[in-house]
């Protein structure tokens, strides 16, 4: 009995310790959600929700104007001939994105909160 | 054969009552497809008290009926997907007879979770689920010490089938 509770102990110690190695290793600096902005296919920067700023992306072909406030990332304005990417509004949580077609642009975020995954499941 | 298929409807209909239950009780701070587990209760208790086989019987009615029951056919791949792996590691760590119930029914768990979360991100084709993967093994450690903790005691009571 007494080495089946050190067995028990050791593997309850080591699911933690691997879920604590984990959660540092998923944390991208460990501040929480980012906004990731990714230009046709390709990763360009990316953004600390917690700190507020305004960030002008893209280049002669158009612009999107990314406005990070409050914990949450929207496109303020862009030149863009739908303005989808202006209507989405504001995101903050995981897996969220804006996608702007015509400038090939997505920012999607990383980290951060749930956002009702898996919410059925038995 | 008779006995042996009343006593799969018993614990399967114990199962649904506790997943039902469970689907009723909402718990502050929990994240969305985090459980307690209740039903793994069921399926501990039939690998202690009848068999591997009885266990994987159980647990695949029980997941066939509350999919169909209470979800959709994405909630019964993630639940098969968990309650499969969950019971492999559980009889395959049992036999080795290094661990408790407590211990076995910790790492059923935690494999539920993960192989819940590894339908998802199949489904979704995304791995930004990972996140996700520590929380969902914390989860499943303290799901599975409540589980193994009263399974134990149940277990201990209820003499062995015949």
């Amino acid at each position: 009995m007494k080495k089946k509770r050190l067995g028990d102990l050791v593997l309850a110690g080591s699911i933690l310790l691997a879920a604590g190695v984990l959660f540092l290793l998923f944390r991208p600096g460990g501040q929480g959600a980012w906004a990731v902005v990714t230009i046709d296919g390709e990763e360009t920067a990316r953004y600390s929700l917690s700190e507020d700023r305004t960030v002008r992306l893209g280049d002669g072909d158009g612009y999107n104007i990314l406005q990070i406030s409050g914990g949450a990332a929207a496109v303020a304005e862009a030149d863009c001939g739908d303005h989808t990417c202006v209507r989405t509004g504001a995101v903050s949580r995981e897996g969220e994105r804006i996608v702007c077609l015509p400038h090939k642009l997505i920012i999607h975020i990383e980290g951060g909160g749930a956002s009702g995954f898996d919410a059925s499941a038995g | 054969m008779g006995k042996r298929i009343a006593r799969y409807a018993l614990l399967v209909s114990l199962a649904m009552v506790l997943s039902w239950l469970e689907s009723l009780i909402v718990f502050p701070g929990l994240l969305p497809g985090m459980k307690v587990g209740l039903t793994n209760l069921v399926v501990v208790f039939a690998l202690y008290r009848m068999s591997p086989r009885d266990a994987a019987a159980v647990s695949l009615a029980r997941v066939a009926l509350v999919s169909l029951t209470f979800g959709n056919a994405y909630s019964f791949a993630y639940s098969l997907a968990g309650a499969a792996l969950s019971l492999a590691v559980m009889t395959g760590l049992k036999r080795t007879g290094r661990f408790s119930i407590l211990g076995v029914s910790i790492a059923g768990g935690v494999c539920h979770n993960l192989g819940q979360l590894g339908v998802a991100m199949a489904v979704l084709g995304t791995a930004r689920l990972g996140w996700y993967l520590p929380w969902l093994m914390a989860g499943g450690v303290a799901a599975g010490t409540a589980v193994g903790a009263a399974g134990g005691v149940i277990v201990d009571r209820v003499r062995p089938l015949p």
